[in-house]
């Protein structure tokens, strides 16, 4: 085998780049427009009075921070979002580890299980959330019903400013759940069996075991699930918007979220300015949860 | 033995008082969209003379079909643009050497950061100049591309073997076939993630199309239930039937392709 030319491998080179950029084109085009640029605009917009109809959009400078920075709505909306976030990912967490767990050591209908969990993550949230909804209904609704057996109360549920946040976030469990569950499924088979059996010849029961292998062992899993949580949480609109579609924010803006709030000064009272403020500071509140959440999970336990 | 047997009995049956407790919803959905308008309000969980009037009139009083097309026409386009540029992304990102490629790499991995509610407004400002308000095109711009298919689809590249893409070469195959008739079958599993991930993604939209939709002609699935169910008032017999008729396909589909989708979906979750 002789080596190739040099002049004839610049050529090639040159030529595999040619192809390279070909076919980058439209896909650089495309994060450019339709990502970078509208991030960037996003900012822009923040610091103009942005009114779609008139030509003139005079600089503000910051007085579209400083309104929403002023607006109680907009820091209910940041309280009730971190509510939902702390409320709900735990809740899946330990719902969809538990349910894992309990799918490991059963033997037949896994996949039947497995399937039924995971029915409400491909089910539309739209139709899910109006379900939902109609569910909580304290007129008509089988809880209340259940309520009335029991001979408790009745309870206002999406319609009281003290239960509506936690009805919604239960909604949310239920749905990302199934995900939850195949997430940590396929995490736990990724840890050796070796470990285990040593672990029962030394005579660790297997709550030891659970604490000393599966958990640690579990810790990527757990990583990734707390991080993808995190900013759908932030990011709750859809369930928010249709369950409480009638009054959206819910009684007193109990269940307003970040999002919500973004689309109503924005496309309701096309408020663009503020709307776009808002969402500068959310990505904030994004980047510096996901950041802080990588630095204090990933050098927790390291094995 | 007897303790690990009762273990497992307990295992079944927390399991399944779980599996009622998700069910649940979706009898209660189908229990009310087969009732009368009177027997929503009664008592009684399942319809004494189940009736399918209900889905009659959703599908002729509404432009549920037409939502339903609008959909799948969105999901459908956006779905095959997403697995043809982002494999041939991925593919170029992890099998092709240039200058600029780390760099390149990195502009479309940054934008996976950028969360969908702060473009929003960019888009509608930018739909707003170019005429792009209640058009297909103007529903489906934004999910063209995504920056996390990209991100999969140069992972799954990555394990492509060297060689084969050379021998290809000395065969005379283009470039571009090198992409198509070699790369393209060794990852169809990830690519079929990838399909399903988008396609779901994008018959779920919601935030977006609700806003660059105005007529009720161009509206999307989950648009068209959201409108429907907030103008029918307490007729909760056919925002039922909507739903249901919205679900129904969907769930269809999984029941079929349980395994496949839900395998892609870790398999595509875990590599992010």
């Amino acid at each position: 085998m002789t080596p190739p030319v040099r002049p004839r491998g610049m050529r090639l080179a040159a030529r595999q780049a040619l192809w390279a950029y070909a076919f980058l084109a439209a896909p650089m085009a495309f994060f450019l427009t339709i990502r970078l640029a509208p991030a960037a605009a996003a900012l822009i917009i923040s610091l103009h009075r942005w009114n779609i109809l008139s030509p003139e959009k005079p600089f503000v400078g910051l007085a579209n921070f400083r309104e929403v920075w002023t607006d109680p709505l907009f820091w209910q909306a940041a309280g009730n979002t971190l509510r939902y976030a702390v409320v709900g990912i735990p809740a899946q967490l330990a719902g969809g580890l538990v349910v894992a767990l309990l799918l490991q050591r059963i033997t037949r209908f896994r996949g039947l299980f497995r399937a039924i969990y995971f029915l409400p993550f491909v089910t539309p949230i739209v139709a899910a959330s109006w379900v939902w909804q109609w569910l909580y209904s304290p007129q008509f609704g089988p809880l209340t019903r259940i309520l009335d057996a029991l001979g408790l109360p009745t309870q206002a549920f999406l319609r009281s400013p003290h239960e509506a946040l936690y009805a919604i976030t239960a909604m949310v469990v239920w749905e990302y759940l199934g995900f939850q569950v195949v997430i940590f499924l396929a995490g736990l088979q990724a840890i050796p069996r070796v470990y285990y059996e040593a672990a029962a010849m030394d005579g660790a029961d297997g709550l030891r075991a659970f604490r000393h292998i599966t958990l640690p062992l579990l810790n990527p899993t757990l990583v990734f699930s707390v991080v993808y949580g995190t900013i759908l949480y932030l990011q709750l609109f859809t369930q928010v918007l249709n369950m409480t579609f009638g009054d959206p924010g819910g009684p007193l803006g109990a269940t307003e979220t970040m999002v919500l709030y973004v689309y109503q000064q924005g496309f309701q009272h096309f408020r663009m300015g503020p709307a776009a403020s808002a969402t500068v500071l959310l990505f904030g509140a994004i980047l510096l949860i996901t950041f802080v959440q990588l630095r204090v999970f990933q050098t927790r336990v390291e094995y | 033995m007897a303790a690990r047997r009762a273990g497992a009995a307990w295992s079944y049956l927390v399991l399944a008082s779980g599996s009622v407790v998700v069910v649940y919803p979706f009898l209660w959905m189908i229990a009310t969209a087969l009732k009368t308008p009177r027997e929503i309000f009664e008592l009684h969980f399942w319809p004494h003379a189940p009736t399918l009037a209900n889905f009659h009139d959703v599908l002729l009083h509404s432009q549920f079909p037409r939502w339903f097309g609008n959909s799948l026409l969105v999901a459908l386009v956006t779905t095959a643009s997403v697995a043809f540029f982002d494999s041939l992304t991925g593919y170029t990102l992890a099998k092709l050497r240039f200058p600029g490629r780390g760099v390149i790499f990195t502009v479309i991995l940054s934008t996976l950061m950028i969360p969908t509610e702060m473009l929003v407004i960019p888009w509608y400002t930018m739909s707003a100049w170019f005429g792009w308000i209640d058009t297909y095109w103007g529903i489906m711009f934004p999910g063209l591309m995504s920056a996390f298919g990209v991100f999969l689809m140069r992972q799954f590249m990555t394990g492509v073997p060297d060689e084969l893409l050379d021998a290809g070469r000395i065969d005379g195959v283009s470039e571009f076939g090198l992409f198509t008739r070699i790369a393209l079958p060794l990852v169809r599993p990830a690519l079929a993630a990838l399909c399903i991930f988008t396609f779901l993604g994008n018959w779920n939209a919601f935030l977006w199309p609700l806003v660059v939709v105005q007529t009720s002609d161009m509206r999307t699935l989950p648009v068209g239930i959201a409108l429907f169910s907030g103008e029918a008032g307490s007729a909760w017999h056919l925002i039922m039937a909507a739903s249901a008729l919205g679900a129904l396909p969907v769930l269809a589909v999984f029941v079929l392709l349980q395994r496949q989708i839900i395998e892609g979906i870790v398999l595509s979750g875990l590599r992010s």
